[in-house]
């Protein structure tokens, strides 16, 4: 990391940020515990619980990197035509909403799915998708795409001037510049999607295939919902922060520093490794299996879009609007955080990772019910979860350039007076917007997508879009709840691959 | 300046709305989501109750009939709520534990396949438990015999949904001791268990199971809003577990009469006929023209099982502990 900058970036709106993000998370788990009669401790399904939730979170976390690493080199030394789509496009399934996915992925890998159809036609026993495999299944195909953009990145960060020059000296490629990148970023990476999995509730409920598959999320919600037991609740989400906060330290020992400097965004000539048509296949098998389920859901998805209600377009405006502000309010606290630096910015920045949704949103009702009807402040609510629920992604994608910019550029700027906003605008913002245009999209995707806090708040006249539809298939509408998901799931690409393009625009300027 | 000049306007403005809203009661009814959504009994209902009241009828919706339960428990005392609709007699021990609520003190002459005499809390609609399958598919006649079959079933969770804990309270009634083997045999056929009923029905329309745990009234719907007569409900030999829906009026009610004239409202034929087709569930009182065409080809269990509230309050932790231990192994 870069030397802490100096006097020219601005320290409240970082104080801000993270006082907002430690309301968010530990605010309101505070507000739970005070509310809380305390009745004991840990029960040993609790203790089941939280070892299958570490278990089905490392394996998928791990296998998601490991999956990555390969495909990611690909993408980055081949050169092909819609190369630069593909790249957004295999960045969807991260942005599904949990049901729909679930959806898209019984399409293929169901019991009437295509690849069990496949078996039985050339006489293969099927595979069920039910159980620990379909858990990890599934939250690898939530995750690899974020594997693969994080590592990705860290590619082409690398200058395609070294490579010329390790191709010169005929040095190893491998040893000298791609390990010690890998070090830095996988583990980070890693780390991410460990924590994603970590908070997982429906898709383990989902797929699991029983109570052997409870996860902490899940024993909370029961904790909360059937028993009314707060205490117990705000104990499993400490747990929930214990084991983020361990496994975070964990990592940040084992990572290594990034030794290189800036890179293009440019496809790298190379001169080394392995046949073209290793990588092809590895992108050509990723993208099916990322872009298999989502077709499944379009094609689903398209009979019933000529009769969706009123109502769908009015919850459409407002997840669009919802989105906006929260990409907007979360690009803002992570260059905020980005630019103040430091340990203590970056624990706080993977901390809503940790927080379970449903202790936010009963603390957020707690402290909001003396004063106001939460209803009313569903949309705000939601809207300041999101962009603290997105934050660890945008800081993640954002950190590394505004380092660059503070350690290339910063000495200058203090010398020249330029500091505070003028700095913001006049030497970080231009450089940082590939990676801020990514995060945008990512925020504001994330956010079309969220069904957590919103369904303890919102009523008819709150509604988002994946709670219409949630609420569509509540209703038996099955078929106009799958057009709702293919309404949502285009739309949230699209907002992510606007956001995406504005950033990389240019980008080689 | 201008905004100055206008302030006094905007203000006044402000203050006859407050003084119109002043003049119109509200009467707020906490319910689960799927009654006030469009497609649920919940417009036409306040548009029914609201010529009569002279009052505006506000339906809040919170979940489902736990999540109900709980955002009445985290508002406590303080709750802006009137009435509460929708929880079930699985949920109606906790609920009166709170003592938030009050007798209702309706008289009605129930249409309920079991006796009612519960003080505070008011059926509206009930319903049986059943396993919902293709009519194709051989049906099972018993939990046993479904237990002993290769037939695979969706089943929801009882820590999170209630048709989840019904079932639960289906085998614990039907079988008593030997409900943790009834579990065990059933572990094989149970593709998965979901959060709540929408995950569950859903999986069983994507043709991931056989059958799927949701109501005698499930194939109704596909019957009359959907044409599709392929559906059908298990009559199992054991009798059905029942889903009574109740409401109940909040002690702490600030319009204590309109709450008390919503729950006398709730039981005449305004209310109970937007039932069977939003709901779909039973009306608690069959209104004068009758069930809609459709529900005369549903099964009618010969037993209704349902164990009284406080009862299966008692009951529920043992049951979740042999149901977790029959289904971790």
């Amino acid at each position: 990391m870069a030397q802490r900058a100096l006097a020219i970036a601005p320290g409240g709106p970082a104080f801000a940020a993270a006082g907002l993000v430690l309301l968010l998370t530990l605010g309101t788990l505070a507000a739970v515990v005070l509310r809380a009669e305390w009745s004991g401790g840990l029960a040993a399904a609790d203790w089941a619980a939280i070892r299958f939730t570490v278990l089905q979170a490392l394996l998928s976390a791990g296998i998601s990197v490991v999956l990555a690493i390969p495909v990611a080199r690909a993408l980055a030394r081949r050169s092909f035509r819609g190369r630069s789509f593909l790249i957004t496009l295999l960045g969807a399934p991260f942005i599904l909403p949990v049901i729909v996915a679930v959806l898209g992925l019984l399409a293929v890998f169901g019991r009437g799915g295509v690849l069990n159809s496949a078996f039985t036609w050339v006489g293969l026993p099927p595979v069920s998708i039910f159980g620990l495999q379909g858990v990890v299944l599934a939250h690898v195909f939530f995750n690899l795409p974020l594997a693969i953009r994080f590592i990705l990145q860290g590619w082409l960060s690398i200058p395609s001037e070294r490579f010329r020059l390790a191709a010169t000296l005929n040095a190893p490629v491998g040893r000298l510049l791609e390990w010690p990148m890998l070090r830095a970023v996988v583990p980070s990476t890693f780390l991410v999607i460990f924590l994603i999995c970590l908070t997982s509730f429906a898709v383990a409920l989902t797929l699991g295939g029983g109570p052997r598959a409870t996860t902490v999320e899940l024993a909370i919600y029961q904790a909360l919902r059937f028993d009314f037991d707060l205490g117990r609740a705000a104990l499993l989400a400490v747990v929930q922060f214990g084991l983020c906060i361990g496994a975070a330290a964990l990592v940040w020992r084992l990572t290594g520093r990034d030794p290189v400097g800036s890179g293009m965004d440019r496809v790298v000539q190379r001169w080394d490794g392995g046949h073209p048509s290793a990588d092809y296949a590895w992108i050509a098998a990723t993208a099916a299996f990322l872009l298999i389920p989502i077709l499944m859901i379009a094609v689903r998805g398209v009979p019933g879009l000529a009769d969706m209600p009123q109502s769908i377009w009015a919850a459409t405006f407002r997840s669009v609007v919802v989105a906006s502000v929260s990409a907007l309010l979360c690009v803002a606290m992570a260059l905020a955080l980005s630019m103040r630096g430091g340990m203590v910015m970056s624990v706080i920045g993977v901390l809503p990772l940790a927080a379970s949704s449903l202790v936010v949103g009963t603390g957020a009702f707690l402290i909001l019910f003396p004063v106001m009807q939460p209803s009313g402040a569903a949309l705000p609510v939601t809207m300041l979860v999101n962009a603290s629920f997105a934050l660890p992604f945008a800081l993640r994608a954002l950190g590394p350039a505004v380092d660059q910019v503070t350690a290339d550029y910063g000495r200058l700027g203090a010398s020249l007076g330029v500091t505070g906003w003028r700095w913001v605008r006049l030497v970080v913002l231009p450089r940082v917007r590939k990676p801020l245009g990514f995060a945008a999209g990512l925020a504001a995707a994330l956010s079309m997508g969220d069904l957590g806090v919103i369904a303890l708040f919102a009523g008819q006249s709150e509604e988002t879009l994946p709670l219409a539809m949630y609420r569509l298939m509540g209703a038996y509408r099955m078929e106009t709840a799958a057009s709702a998901a293919l309404l949502l799931v285009a739309l949230s690409f699209l907002m992510f691959w606007l956001c995406d393009t504005w950033g990389r625009k240019d980008a080689d300027a | 300046m201008k905004s100055i000049t206008y302030l006094p306007c905007v203000a006044g403005l402000a203050f006859a709305a407050s003084g119109a809203v002043a003049d119109t009661p509200v009467l707020q009814v906490y319910t689960y989501d799927s009654f006030t959504s469009e497609w649920g009994p919940g417009p036409a209902i306040e548009a029914a109750f609201e010529e009569t009241c002279a009052c505006d009828l506000q339906f809040v919706g919170a979940g489902d009939g736990a999540a109900l339960l709980a955002r009445l428990q985290l508002e406590g005392p303080r709750t802006d709520a009137d009435v509460v609709l929708g929880l079930d007699t699985n949920l109606t021990a906790a609920a009166r534990e709170t003592g938030l609520f009050a007798p209702h003190g309706v008289e009605a002459d129930l249409d309920l396949p079991i006796a009612w005499d519960d003080p505070d809390f008011l059926p509206f609609d009930w319903g049986y438990f059943a396993f919902v399958a293709d009519a194709a598919v051989p049906a099972a006649s018993s939990l046993r015999e479904l237990a002993a079959s290769d037939l695979s079933i969706v089943i929801q969770d009882p820590r999170s949904s209630t048709p989840g804990l019904g079932l639960l309270m289906w085998v614990k009634t039907a079988y008593g001791d030997e409900a943790p083997e009834i579990w065990e045999a059933l572990a094989d056929n149970i593709v998965t268990v979901t959060p709540g009923w929408t995950e569950a029905y859903g999986l069983f329309l994507e043709g991931e199971a056989d059958a799927v745990l949701s109501y005698t009234t499930s194939p109704a719907y596909h019957l009359i809003a959907e044409d599709d007569a392929s559906k059908v409900a298990w009559p199992f030999d054991e009798g059905h577990y029942m889903q009574v829906e109740v409401a109940g009026k909040v002690a702490g009610t600030d319009q204590p009469a309109l709450a008390d004239q919503f729950l006398a409202f709730m039981v005449t034929d305004a209310f109970q006929s937007v039932i069977p087709t939003t709901n779909w569930m039973y009306p608690a009182v069959v209104p004068s023209d009758g069930l809609p065409d459709g529900f005369d080809t549903l099964i009618t269990p010969e037993t209704a099982l349902l164990l009284p509230a406080e009862e299966a309050a008692e009951v529920r932790d043992g049951a979740l502990e042999e149901w977790r231990n029959a289904l971790s192994q």
